[in-house]
């Protein structure tokens, strides 16, 4: 298309810039190389015309004058800010040398990668690290808090992950004739229409609001949603797990869940030994047996009967295999022993958070509690969708394991309207993520035992092909195993945005012999490196977008400078470190990635999307009986046992409970009231603001003005009873450190809790130490601990630490 | 005496989540540096009784909202119609758009233009 001599050329975002986990359709208009306006594509089944703040601002971005346009090489101490524009070859063949010399002197695992958060990065460093041979890839935040720990418990319970259904899986959305309305949205630690994580559309939210849905809001702050919520519970940060039994036991109490989803897809007919607490294996009964397979009781015929894992089925017919109750048992060496279901242990778990201890754990009101759990249970068919909240604290798997519970007993499980389960579109799978084994992976499986945290944490052994942030961190300190020497970091401001205690990540990038960032602009973290080079925005780049669906391509639409895409650069890197590196262009690789969707990228491109149509594995719905989850195309699921866990196998297996339940976390005025005492707020951090992803955007005008400083939301009488007024700088401090923001002052957070703006730097400040972008005033991460984890390495304490508020004096 | 006017934008508030979707693409469209534009976002949190709030965004257009006229006689929507994430505004004629008013909390803006 040609009009005035400007190019229309349609695109998906996925980068830098938006920032986004992004999926959205776009048409760049291009004039002479440049971008004149971008709009949403009226046509994309994600977005249908709409398009965020951010992306509409990246005539902004693209060309904006600090854009970083050519590699640069350090010739000052790190952050001195002093650099030497070179070439890409001269910075290709540095590199080259560095990383080779640490390889050599170390190994190969002592290089590490970071990558920041989604917008097509990970894959292509994935791809870079493996060649090298470092099975070392990050995602730099404390706990790996961000999503995995979410994808990974879910996996845990039905051996898929799940979200909510927003009508993206049916060509007409949620339009489509297939499609049912959810009677009830549950946005559970969520404000979505801010971020659109999880490659959802925020508004589709919205959309739904308009057909009828009710909304059930789980969050301690009045959120958009809150408001026009039929139930809002502002529950206590990190209470969420209590919440989420007193729901399982107020529906199992009352019989309002679906037994005979539970009786046949669960394993809550599988039987466990009283003597051990342990569950009862095919092996125990007969040594021949396997201890893969397990065991129920036949109600009709008094006696046992095998469960074959292997093919998900029954080895003999089984009358009606009992739930509850006690059995007597003799193992095949003789011993006698007592053993109960699954579902028995589940109810009994449930029934130890009846509604009046749950109230008291969450602050909640018990009305509220048992309405919201009604409206829940009682809505065919209701939808949760869950956040970044989640994540954010220590007992992360319990907390999820136990709302992936939920969501299934309720029968909302791939079900039109409810939670369908999420597969990467025809099975095209980039990189190694919970749950899908991508096209780029390590091939060397004794290497992977290296990782740092394979051997700490079975999540990391099983689903997470990533390193345990924490261990990491130590690693760098103490050495041990082995050193950690270099790092590449990958449009991840480590410094400025994810890492928790950032004084000392600066120590520990600063005792590197070798540190890379790739970025599009100038950050506090490229401040710590020996090397930075300029990447590109969507606009700039072909590659691919394989995340749930739509499969889409993104196409060139322009170029700026010397910039190239995070794929040229870590192909390049990958070509020169093995020697049998797979791939001659990027392009052989996107085909290979999109392979099984019988389409060639150039084919893809020329549709722009692709929606797997009903009947792949990848497309919803009722898939378990449809034997589409698994490989053998045996109904079920692919767990280990076949079956929804309620009582996880590989929990059991690592030592951790495999029931869900609460746990209060570390810092909290219940767990340590000696430091509550000092520190009487709940400090929260985290939340989105709708013109920023994490610590992007400060620097583009359109953006900032809209939320111009690093605010701190405190109630008015918080505020009043520490002499802090609306609009004043304040410090929020605890005993990790203190920072300045400004008071927001609003009712919209509880009395007890502040709610800090997180991701904040000055990129209008200066860039060399000590001010690193002003970023020492007002990174809230210094008030963070690192180590802070779940006891399966996952989850920390984002949403829950404690914290005390006072004025400034003096001006700032 | 000013002009009648004839058209304008109606805005289902109630759905409006703040996201400033709209005031960046009247900014882009229209090429207004930072700081102005047709169209401003507000937040406004509502007291209620018994200790209870309303979170209300609210866009309003600004002396410098022409309606898009550019883009409107070439048939397509205005810019922060087109991208407004919610679905909630709508352009057309002032009367038509009266008739649409068959929800509460919905505001019909007739801008200076
Ligand atoms: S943030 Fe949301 S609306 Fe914006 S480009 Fe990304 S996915 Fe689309
Ligand atoms: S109608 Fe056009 S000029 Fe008016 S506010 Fe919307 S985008 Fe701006
Ligand atoms: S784009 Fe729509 S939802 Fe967003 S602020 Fe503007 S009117 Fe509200």
């Amino acid at each position: 298309m040609t009009e005035d001599g400007i190019k229309k050329i349609r695109t998906t975002t996925w980068s830098g810039g938006p920032g986004c986990h992004g999926g959205c359709g776009v048409i760049a208009h291009i004039k002479d190389n440049k971008l004149v306006k971008i709009e949403g594509d009226p046509d994309h089944p994600m977005n249908r015309g709409r398009l965020c703040s951010r992306c509409l601002a990246m005539t902004q971005i693209v060309h904006h004058p600090d854009r970083l346009t050519k590699p640069l090489k350090r010739i000052g101490k790190r952050g001195e800010n002093k650099w030497q524009e070179i070439s890409w070859d001269e910075a290709f063949d540095y590199i080259e040398e560095k990383m080779n010399k640490i390889k050599a002197e170390y190994g190969p695992e002592s290089m590490t990668f970071s990558m920041g958060t989604g917008r097509d990065v990970g894959a292509w460093i994935c791809m870079l690290a493996y060649a090298f041979g470092s099975p070392n890839v990050s995602f730099a935040m404390s706990g790996n808090g961000c999503y995995s720990p979410r994808i990974a418990a879910t996996e845990i319970v039905l051996g898929d992950y799940c979200v909510f259904d927003g009508g993206q899986w049916l060509p007409k959305g949620h339009n489509d004739p297939g499609y049912k309305v959810p009677e009830c949205i549950v946005i559970w630690g969520y404000n979505i229409p801010a971020s659109c994580p999880d490659n959802i559309f925020g508004h589709w939210v919205t959309d739904l609001m308009k057909k009828g849905s009710k909304i059930i809001t789980i969050d301690p702050r009045l959120s958009f949603f809150a408001s026009r919520s039929d139930k809002w519970l502002p529950l206590r940060p990190g209470t969420d797990g209590a919440l989420a039994m007193g729901f399982l036991n107020i529906v199992i109490k009352e019989g309002l869940y679906d037994r005979e989803f539970v009786k046949k897809w669960t394993n809550a007919p599988h039987l466990i030994r009283q003597d051990t607490g342990k569950l009862l294996r095919e092996s125990d009964l007969d040594p021949k047996g396997s201890a893969q397979n397990f065991v129920v009781w036949d109600k009709r015929a008094n006696k046992t009967v095998i469960w074959d894992s292997g093919c998900a089925g029954y080895k003999a017919e089984v009358g009606e295999a009992a739930l509850d109750c006690e059995f007597d048992i003799t193992l095949a060496n003789g011993t006698k022993i007592r053993a109960t279901p699954v579902w028995t242990k589940f109810c009994a778990r449930a029934a130890e958070y009846p509604v009046d201890k749950v109230a008291k754990i969450t602050w909640l009101k018990e009305k509220d509690i048992i309405e919201a759990a009604h409206l829940y249970a009682k809505s065919k068919p209701a939808s949760i969708q869950w956040g970044l909240a989640i994540d954010s604290t220590p007992a992360v798997t319990p907390t999820a394991t136990a709302i992936a519970s939920l969501w299934s007993i309720m029968g909302n499980l791939d079900v039109p309207g409810g939670n369908p389960i999420a597969r990467y579109a025809y099975n095209a799978v980039a990189y190694a993520l919970p749950g899908a084994k991508g096209v780029i992976k390590l091939e060397d499986k004794e290497m992977d035992k290296k990782r740092i945290g394979y051997n700490d944490y079975g999540p990391f052994r099983e689903f997470i092909w990533r390193t345990q942030t924490d261990k990491m961190f130590e690693q760098i300190f103490t050495e041990k195993p082995y050193p950690v020497k270099g790092m590449w970091l990958q449009c991840c401001n480590l410094i400025g945005g994810t890492g928790y205690d950032p004084k000392k990540w600066v120590e520990a990038l600063k005792k590197l012999d070798f540190v890379a960032v790739t970025d599009i602009f100038m950050t506090p973290t490229c401040q710590m490196a020996d090397i930075v080079l300029p990447a590109t925005s969507f606009l700039e780049k072909d590659s691919i977008r394989s995340w749930w669906v739509p499969l889409q391509t993104i196409n060139k639409a322009m170029t700026v400078d010397e910039c190239r895409s995070l794929i040229e650069i870590n192909f390049e890197m990958a070509k020169r470190f093995d020697p049998n590196f797979k791939w001659k262009t990027i392009h052989d690789l996107f085909d290979e990635i999109l392979a099984p969707s019988g389409m060639t990228f150039k084919e893809l491109q020329k549709k722009g999307w692709s929606i797997p149509p009903d009947g792949n594995p990848s497309a919803p719905y009722h898939r378990h009986e449809r034997g589409l989850l698994r490989q053998d195309k045996n109904p079920g699921f692919q767990t280990h046992s076949g079956k929804v866990e309620l009582y996880s196998t590989l929990r059991e297996e690592w030592g951790l409970d495999p029931i869900p339940c609460y746990e209060e976390p570390p810092f909290t005025p219940i767990s340590r009231p000696d430091l509550a005492e000092k520190y009487p707020l709940i400090l929260s951090t985290g939340r989105r603001s709708p013109v920023f992803f994490l610590s992007e955007h400060r620097n583009i005008p359109w953006l900032r003005e809209a939320d111009p400083d690093p605010v701190v939301e405190i109630h008015p009488d918080t505020a009043k009873s520490f002499g802090v007024e609306n609009g004043e700088w304040v410090w929020v401090e605890n005993w990790m450190g203190k920072c300045k923001l400004k008071a927001k002052v609003t009712p919209i957070v509880p009395r007890w809790m502040v709610m800090a703006a997180h991701g904040w730097w000055f990129p209008e400040k200066e860039g060399a130490e000590p001010s690193l972008y002003g970023m020492w005033d007002s990174n809230i991460n210094q008030l963070m601990p690192m180590g802070a984890n779940g006891k399966d390495g996952l989850g920390t304490i984002t949403k829950h630490l404690l914290c005390k508020v006072y004025k400034v004096n003096g001006d700032f | 005496m000013a002009k009648k006017p004839e058209y304008g934008l109606l805005i289902d508030y109630e759905y409006c989540t703040g996201c400033f979707a709209c005031q960046v693409a009247c900014a882009q469209e229209h090429k207004w540096p930072a700081g102005m534009g047709g169209i401003r976002v507000i937040e406004i949190v509502e007291n209620l009784p018994n200790d209870k709030h309303y979170l209300k965004f609210m866009p309003i257009p600004t002396e410098l909202c022409v309606l898009c006229a550019g883009r409107t006689k070439k048939g397509e929507k205005p810019a922060c119609v087109h991208h407004c994430m919610a679905a909630c505004m709508k352009y057309g004629k002032i009367e038509e758009l009266a008739k649409e008013i068959n929800k509460p909390r919905m505001v019909l803006w007739a801008p200076r233009a």
